[in-house]
C-alpha cells in the first residue's frame, strides 16, 4: 500500500471520499451530487456534508424517494454532458435502480455506437453495523460485474477510496462505487493532491508464500486480521485487494496464486454466483496447464442477513472463521489448531442509533 | 379553419414521407433483409409530425421503440435509418441499434428504448443539464399510454414538476399495450388527470387532427420554452397495423374492424393530400419516392459491419 508520499495526511475513509468529491466539484462544474439526504445535516456520514452550501443547491440536492426515475435522471444528465454522482445510503436500494442501470446506463454507448456516453457515478453504501437485517446490509457488486458497460469499484483503504472516487467521476462510463460503512472510520495516509486509481488494478496489501487471500471491501480488514492467526501455524498469507471488480485485475491475482498454489476469496456477500466464483474461475482459466491450485470461496452464510447479533456473528466471515477455513484449505486438519478470536473493533464498538 | 399552404405542404411532406417509408418496410420485410423487429407508426404519424413541427434543431427528443415517425419528423436522416434497419455499417449505430433503439445526436433524437417508459426519466436529466447551461432548448419525450401504467411515469412527472424542468411530455394514446386495452389496465382512463395530479398542465387532443395537435403542441412548447415548467399532451391516435411486424392484425380479434375503419376514415395523410393542389402533391410525392429509392439503395449497398466492431463502444 502506498502511503505517506507527497502531502499525505491521515484521513478516514469517509473523509477521503468527501475530499475526492469536493476536489472534483471544484475542478469541474459539471460534477454534481444528488440522492436522498445528501444535503441533510448528517451529510451522508459526512461525505457530502455542506456541499450544498459550498457549491450551491443545484450541485448538491435532495431527491424524492424515486430511485428508478432518479437513476434515469442521472443517465440523462450524463448524456447531456454532466457528471452526476447518485448516492444511496444503503446498497439494497439499487434493486430499484436496476432497470435504469442495466437496461439504460450500461447500453447507451453501445446502442449509439459511441455517439453518447454516460459518465454517471453511483455510490452504494453497504449498511452493515449491527442489526441492519435482511434489507439494509446487502452487497450486490456481483450483479453489476455481470453486465458489459458497467464498471464496479470497491475500495477498502482511505487511499483507494479517494483514488477510486476520483477515477469514477472522471470516467466516461457508468461506475458503481461500493463503499462499506464499517470502513468509514478507518484511517490511513491520503495524499492531498487529487489522484485517480487505475481501473483493473489490484493491490497486494501483504505479501506471503503459502496462500493467496483475495478479500473484497470490508473483508480486507478481516483478512488482514486473519493473517497473523495463520502465521501462528506457519502459514504465510498474501492478501490481495482487487479494488476494481470490473474490470478485474486477473493478472495480479493469478501471479500471486501461481506463487502460493492456494486461492481463498473472501467476499462481502454470498458466495454463490458471486465475485469469488468469478475470481476463482478467471484465475483457473489463466493458470490452467501451468499451475494447479486449490481454491475456496468464503462469504456470507447462504441465508438472508439475520438481525440479532449472535446470528450475525455466525453469518459474517470473521478473522477467526477465515483463518480456520484457510488453514483447512492448506491441509491443516480441524483438530490440529483452534484459531483465536480477534475483535473486529469497528463492529464491536459500533453504537447506534442506527 | 384555413391553414397556410406552406404549412400544409410541410406537414403533408412529413406525413407522406413517414407513411411511404413504412410501407416500403412492409414491402421489404418478407425478404428478411430487415432482421430487426419493427413497430410501425402507420396511422400514428400525425402525432409525431404535429408535435415535431414545433421543435427546433437544438431541441432534444427521446422516444420509444415505435420510433421511425418521430425520428423522421425531427429531421432524421433516412439513408442512415434504413441502413440501420438493414444492420449495415453506415446505419445510425452501425447495426448495434436496429429499429428499436434508433438514436441520432445530430438530429437531437438522443435515443429510444424497448423497455416501456425508460426514456421518461432521461428527459429529466437532459432538461436539467440544458437549463444549467442556460440553453433555450427544451426536451420532448414521447411515450405510449402504456408507459403511464409504469411507476416511473409518476416518479418522472413528480420530479419534472418539482424542479419545473423544460420538458414536453407527449403521450401517444393508441389505447393498446400490445393487445391489452387501456380500460383493462386502468380503473379510470383519464391520462391528463394523472399529469395534473402533479400540477403539470395537461391537454387531451382527441380524434387525431394534425392541426389540433400542432396548435396544442405550439402552445405547450412556447410555455415550456418560456420557463413555465413541464407540459403534458395526450394525443389520441390509432396504430393501423400489428403491435410488432409489418402485418395487419384484425384477424386475431382483439379489436373491431369498425373501430379501425373510423380511424382510417380520418387519415390525416389523405386529408392533407386533398388540401393540396395536384401539382404540389405530385411534386412532394415524387420527392418522397426519390428519397426512399436513394435510401433503399444506400442501405442495400452499405456493407455489413466487420466482426471486430462488435467489441467497439461497450465502454468509452
Amino acid at each position: 500500500m502506498s502511503t505517506g508520499r507527497r502531502g499525505g495526511r491521515e484521513l478516514s475513509y469517509a473523509q477521503a471520499i468527501g475530499e475526492a468529491i469536493r476536489q472534483e466539484m471544484e475542478r469541474d462544474a459539471g460534477v454534481f451530487v444528488y440522492g436522498l439526504g445528501v444535503d441533510d445535516p448528517k451529510g451522508m456520514y459526512g461525505t457530502t456534508l455542506d456541499l450544498h452550501r459550498v457549491f450551491g443547491a443545484d450541485r448538491c440536492f435532495d431527491t424524492p424517494l424515486a430511485e428508478d426515475a432518479m437513476t434515469g435522471f442521472g443517465v440523462g444528465a450524463a448524456i447531456a454532458g454532466m457528471r452526476p454522482i447518485h448516492v444511496h445510503q444503503r446498497m439494497d436500494f439499487l434493486m430499484l435502480c436496476m432497470n435504469q442501470l442495466v437496461n439504460m446506463a450500461a447500453k447507451q454507448s453501445y446502442m449509439s455506437n459511441g455517439a453518447v456516453h454516460v459518465p454517471l457515478v453511483v455510490r452504494a453504501i453497504i449498511g452493515r453495523s449491527w442489526g441492519q437485517g435482511a434489507q439494509h446490509s446487502q452487497a450486490f457488486h456481483s450483479y453489476f460485474m455481470h453486465v458489459p458497460g458497467l464498471k464496479v469499484l470497491a475500495p477498502s483503504t482511505p487511499h483507494d477510496a479517494k483514488g477510486c472516487m476520483i477515477a469514477a467521476i472522471r470516467d466516461d462510463n457508468p461506475v458503481i462505487v461500493m463503499e462499506h460503512r464499517m470502513l468509514y472510520g478507518n484511517r490511513g495516509i491520503v495524499p492531498e493532491a487529487p489522484y485517480a486509481a487505475r481501473f483493473g488494478q489490484a493491490r497486494v496489501l501483504a505479501e506471503g508464500d503459502d496462500v493467496t487471500i483475495v478479500a473484497i471491501s470490508h473483508m480486507v480488514v478481516e483478512a488482514l486480521r486473519a493473517r497473523p492467526l495463520l502465521a501462528e501455524i506457519g502459514l504465510s498469507a498474501e492478501i490481495v485487494d482487487p479494488v476494481s471488480l470490473a474490470p478485474l485485475d486477473v493478472g495480479t491475482i493469478a501471479e500471486s496464486v501461481a506463487k502460493t498454489g492456494r486461492l481463498a476469496v473472501v467476499d462481502t456477500s454470498w458466495a454463490a454466483c458471486g465475485a469469488g466464483a468469478e475470481i476463482v474461475a478467471a484465475v483457473h482459466e489463466r493458470l490452467q496447464g501451468r499451475r494447479a491450485f486449490s481454491a475456496l470461496r468464503l462469504g456470507y452464510e447462504p441465508t438472508p442477513c439475520p438481525t440479532t447479533r449472535p446470528l450475525e456473528d455466525v453469518y459474517y466471515p470473521s478473522a477467526k472463521s477465515i483463518a480456520a477455513k484457510v488453514a483447512a484449505l492448506a491441509g491443516r486438519a480441524p483438530g490440529d489448531w483452534q484459531a483465536r478470536d480477534i475483535v473486529a473493533r469497528e463492529i464491536a464498538e459500533f453504537r447506534g442509533p442506527f | 379553419m384555413t391553414h397556410d399552404p406552406a404549412t400544409i405542404e410541410r406537414l403533408y411532406c412529413q406525413l407522406r414521407r413517414i407513411r411511404r417509408v413504412e410501407e416500403e418496410i412492409v414491402r421489404i420485410y418478407p425478404t428478411d433483409k430487415i432482421k430487426s423487429p419493427v413497430h410501425l407508426s402507420i396511422g400514428q404519424e400525425a402525432v409525431a409530425v404535429g408535435v415535431c413541427d414545433n421543435l427546433g434543431p437544438d431541441d432534444i427528443l427521446y422516444g420509444t421503440y415505435r420510433g421511425h415517425a418521430i425520428y423522421l419528423a425531427k429531421g432524421g436522416n433516412l439513408d442512415r435509418m434504413m441502413a440501420e434497419l438493414y444492420g449495415k455499417q453506415d446505419g445510425l449505430a452501425a447495426g448495434k441499434a436496429g429499429s428499436m433503439h434508433l438514436g441520432d445526436v445530430a438530429a437531437g433524437m438522443i435515443g429510444t428504448s424497448a423497455i416501456v417508459g425508460t426514456t421518461l426519466p432521461l428527459s429529466l436529466g437532459h432538461a436539467f443539464a440544458l437549463r444549467r447551461r442556460g440553453s433555450a432548448a427544451i426536451v420532448c419525450v414521447f411515450f405510449g399510454e402504456g408507459a403511464m401504467d409504469e411507476g416511473v411515469f409518476h416518479e418522472t412527472a413528480n420530479f419534472a414538476a418539482l424542479k419545473k424542468l423544460p420538458i414536453l411530455f407527449v403521450c401517444e394514446n393508441n389505447r393498446y399495450a400490445i393487445y391489452s386495452h387501456v380500460k383493462d389496465r386502468m380503473p379510470e382512463v383519464n391520462l391528463c388527470e394523472r399529469a395534473e395530479a402533479y400540477r403539470i398542465p395537461a391537454r387531451r387532443i382527441a380524434g387525431g387532427d394534425i392541426f389540433a395537435i400542432r396548435a396544442a403542441a405550439a402552445e405547450a412548447v412556447a410555455a415550456v420554452r418560456a420557463g413555465g415548467g413541464p407540459r403534458f399532451l395526450e394525443c389520441e391516435t390509432q396504430r393501423w397495423r400489428d403491435h410488432v411486424g409489418p402485418g395487419e392484425d384484425l384477424h386475431i380479434g382483439y379489436r373491431t374492424a369498425a373501430d379501425l375503419a373510423s380511424w382510417r376514415a380520418g387519415d390525416q395523410n389523405a386529408r392533407l393530400a386533398g388540401l393540396l393542389g395536384a401539382a404540389a402533391r405530385e411534386r412532394i410525392d415524387a420527392e418522397v419516392e426519390a428519397e426512399i429509392a436513394r435510401a433503399m439503395d444506400f442501405a442495400e449497398k452499405s456493407p455489413f459491419p466487420a466482426a471486430h466492431t462488435m467489441y467497439d463502444h461497450v465502454y468509452r
